[in-house]
């Protein structure tokens, strides 16, 4: 692999600035098939605190069924969980949607789950499912083949989201695999995204001027964390007036009319 | 067909594929780059022909029980998507030629021709 890494130094020194806040909103758990065993409730909510991240979003592939469990691990932790989802798109684009209750984003999985490609997990093939509880403790496997994709085109899932409050972030756009660029090419000038998340590997500055086209979006960078040590690398740091998503979305077009 | 002849045929690369691998039956062709796709419509003994070169391909070609995967336009694969052919068993061949070209000297070949055996 190799590669110089960016984002953590700078997240955590700019978010003791008063009003600034350090945000991971993309993270996974053991509940993604790719992501390591020991990305478990507590340990996530545990990691993420030490390294001074204050809000963190759960983002499963296709899934929110671990959700829960993260924000209640984290109720011993001065440390904001966001419920949220990693929808893989038709076109297999990854698109994040960020909800503000429990019960919007169990809403958004029945819609995921309902358009999910049928088929069983290969555990051996790609990875274990493992729903976990706040204490750690495997509740069951799921089943379902997380890795595949949805039958919902990109727009669909960008308004599901929103019909349900959310906010919908196109996820690595700077990726060749997986980012709504890579697989459509562009973005959709009629695609109502409320961000855009660049890899934690791209700085955002360099990001800006690599994809001056889209500055009418939030540019945001997360850590896409599928392992503990990733946690918080690449956070951003946000101005928000709270930890609702009505202060996100605020936050997040306050930053396109700063940058432009 | 077997799968060898085709190598030597169109000149592929061989990145990984033991010799008994090469030996089998090729039951016919499948072209896509949505992995979903292939999930969705790919046949056991099929080749699938792509450009991507993440290592999901190999997994999903095992899934599916594909005999082999072809990346076009002389791609090169990850490091860890030969590691992973490798483990799995799974032929991983290269062609310099673009997708097109590719599918239809398979067709002309007789792979994928319904009702004709190859």
């Amino acid at each position: 692999m190799g590669g110089s890494e960016h984002g953590t130094p700078l997240a955590i020194t700019k978010a003791k600035q008063p009003g600034f806040v350090s945000i991971d909103l993309h993270i996974h758990t053991c509940l993604s098939p790719c992501a390591t065993l020991d990305m478990t409730p507590r340990k996530i909510v545990a990691e993420a605190s030490r390294k001074g991240i204050e809000i963190i979003a759960v983002t499963d592939h296709n899934t929110t069924e671990n959700a829960l469990a993260v924000i209640k691990a984290a109720r011993e932790f001065d440390l904001h969980v966001i419920p949220g989802i990693e929808v893989t798109t038709s076109e297999e684009v990854h698109i994040i949607g960020l909800f503000e209750e429990m019960s919007q984003a169990r809403e958004m999985q029945a819609i995921v789950y309902k358009n999910l490609q049928e088929g069983m997990n290969d555990e051996d093939l790609f990875g274990m499912q493992v729903v976990a509880n706040e204490h750690d403790e495997v509740e069951k496997m799921n089943k379902r083949l997380l890795i595949g994709a949805t039958l919902l085109p990109v727009h669909e899932v960008v308004d599901a989201i929103h019909g349900l409050d959310g906010l919908a972030i196109a996820a690595h756009i700077d990726r060749e695999r997986f980012s709504i660029i890579g697989q459509l090419g562009f973005i959709p000038n009629d695609l109502k995204l409320d961000a855009v998340e660049i890899s934690r590997r791209l700085p955002l500055d360099q990001a800006r001027s690599r994809f001056r086209e889209y500055e009418r979006f939030a540019f945001i960078s997360a850590s896409d964390a599928h392992d503990l040590e990733e946690i918080g690398k690449g956070a951003t740091c946000l101005q928000m007036a709270g930890t609702h998503i009505k202060d996100l979305k605020q936050a997040f077009e306050e930053l396109v009319v700063s940058s432009s | 067909m077997k799968l060898r002849d085709i190598v030597e045929v169109l000149k592929l690369d061989v990145r990984t594929g033991s010799s008994d691998r090469l030996d089998v039956e090729v039951t016919g062709g499948y072209a896509s780059d949505l992995m979903s796709d292939v999930i969705a419509g790919a046949e056991e003994g099929n080749l699938w022909v792509t450009l991507q070169t993440h290592q999901n391909t190999v997994a999903v070609g095992v899934m599916k029980s594909l005999c082999g995967i072809i990346l076009v336009n002389g791609r090169e694969p990850e490091k860890e998507t030969i590691q992973k052919a490798e483990v799995q068993g799974i032929p991983l061949l290269i062609s310099t030629m673009p997708t097109f070209e590719l599918v239809g000297r398979l067709f002309e070949l007789g792979i994928g021709k319904k009702g004709k055996p190859a």
